[in-house]
């Protein structure tokens, strides 16, 4: 059990490692944003939503949530251009993580959503509220804070399941590590660095992912 | 007593010496054999497509098949298939199990130590294929094309030294995932095997892989054992008459949807 680490191929490959974590964080980014706007407005349709809406909401959440993701890049990025939709690799993966993220992050909305007492709506209601207004001030932003801890955890699990566009040849840290271990055949230490890479990230990520909901949601002093 | 212990063991000494020099006698001259016994024994694979696997009907098939035949029907003997693996083909030779192999045989140093080699007889190589209306005649031309390759192959590290800087070079996994890129449209060229080309082709896709360039070549040989120059020139004079007259063509063009190169 004895193994001499090398690293010499970090000098000739780093460029390549830092390139990687840049694909990732912008594919996490992307994916966060728009994956949790595409969420908020999924669980808008389904809670208060036109019912035609929400039977169009109901299948693709449960599409997402019960099928592999990399199947669903695999689809996107060799099945689409079967019927004229091409995407390039970058362009599959943010679509992926954003559709991937929209339907989990919409459940878990919902379930917010729902553990909303029925009174506020009519308090809304009450005060003259739009519709609108009631959703986003009285029962949205309240939702968010209470599930802002899974949301959280959620954009992390999307975050590390970006792992996998490396398969469409989208060149992130995985890729970065896979490509380095094919070349060098230092499959440890590549390994080895770019789980301590990932590992950073998601530590950062979860920091800065609190960090921000003490930001959106400051303890109000009406509760 | 004695005695007979004495002839019992002259008598193996005798028989073991018997069964030493029998494989010499045999190699003497294995077309003097072949042509005796009526039947050549050819080594050829049995899970190598397209070169030789066993079809639908249990029977052997593949382009090394077909080459086995030819070559016994043009000697006038039978084709006695001999079914071997990659890694036994040689001993089968060395060992006389065989009188030829013919087994997507590369030519290189080492084997040319304990082999001899026939002129080749079907084209291996890696190269770059793209659709017809892709103009490349060489690396250069990859410049500014999206290529697909299989990450940390052979291909892959020949392109890596070729490309120019601004051709867009995927990496995919493996070679499922290049041809997937290449048959969607993902990429225009696809950098890889001429076996895996014609498994492409196999397939009648839209986007037909055509070669535009090779990069770097090993095309395949019929491997015989040493000594037996007799048979070697036979077979090379079979070869050359079967590339003249398009007989070799129609084989390569069955199994790998291509012609002979002329230099191959």
């Amino acid at each position: 059990m004895r193994y001499h680490f090398d690293f010499a191929w970090l000098g000739e490959y780093y460029p390549m490692l830092i390139k990687g974590v840049g694909i990732t964080l912008e594919l996490t980014a992307v994916g966060a944003v728009f994956g949790i706007a595409l969420a908020i407005a999924c669980a808008w349709a389904r809670a208060l939503g036109p019912r035609w809406l929400r039977l169009l909401i109901v299948p693709y959440v449960e599409l997402i949530r019960n099928t592999p993701f990399i199947v669903q890049l695999f689809f996107i990025f060799f099945g689409l251009p079967g019927i004229g939709i091409k995407l390039g690799e970058m362009p599959a993966a943010n679509l992926a993580m954003v559709i991937n993220l929209g339907a989990y992050g919409c459940e878990i909305i919902r379930a917010g959503i729902q553990a909303t007492p029925r009174g506020q709506f009519e308090a809304g209601a009450s005060l003259a509220m739009t519709p609108f207004q009631t959703f986003w001030h009285v029962i949205l932003v309240p939702s968010l804070q209470r599930i802002w801890p899974a949301l959280s955890s959620q954009i992390i699990i999307v975050m590390l399941g970006s792992a996998v566009v490396s398969q469409i040849a989208a060149e992130d840290l995985t890729f970065a590590a896979n490509f380095i271990q094919s070349r060098s055949f230092r499959a440890f230490e590549a390994y080895f660095v770019s789980t301590t890479i990932y590992l950073l990230l998601a530590i950062i990520l979860r920091q800065l992912l609190s960090g921000l909901g003490r930001v959106l949601f400051p303890r109000r002093s009406v509760r | 007593m004695i005695r007979r212990q004495f002839l019992a063991m002259a008598g193996i000494a005798a028989m073991a010496i018997g069964t030493m020099a029998a494989p010499h006698a045999a190699r003497a001259d294995a077309l003097a054999d072949i042509t005796a016994r009526g039947s050549i024994r050819v080594a050829v694979p049995q899970d190598a497509p397209p070169f030789g696997t066993v079809g639908p009907d249990m029977e052997l098939q593949g382009l090394d098949i077909d080459m086995a035949k030819l070559i016994a029907e043009k000697l006038g003997v039978k084709a006695e298939l001999v079914p071997v693996t990659l890694p036994n083909r040689i001993p089968y030779l060395q060992t006389n199990k065989a009188d030829i192999v013919i087994s997507s045989l590369g030519k290189n140093p080492d084997r040319e130590k304990v082999i001899d080699f026939t002129s080749p007889y079907a084209p291996f190589f890696n190269g770059a294929f793209a659709p017809a209306d892709i103009k490349i005649a060489s690396a250069a031309d990859l410049s500014g094309k999206t290529v697909a390759v299989a990450r940390g192959a052979i291909e892959d590290l020949a392109l890596t030294k070729i490309a120019p800087p601004d051709a867009i070079i995927k990496r995919f996994e493996d070679n499922n995932g290049t041809i997937s890129a290449f048959l969607s449209g993902q990429v225009q060229v696809i950098v890889t095997g001429n076996v895996i080309a014609a498994a492409i082709l196999e397939k009648n896709p839209p986007n037909r892989p055509e070669l535009k360039f090779l990069m770097n070549k090993s095309p395949c040989y019929i491997g015989l054992n040493k000594g037996e120059d007799a048979l070697k020139g036979k077979i090379n004079e079979i070869i050359a008459a079967g590339r003249a007259d398009g007989s070799m063509n129609k084989i390569t063009q069955k199994w790998l949807h291509q012609d002979i190169p002329a230099d191959l």
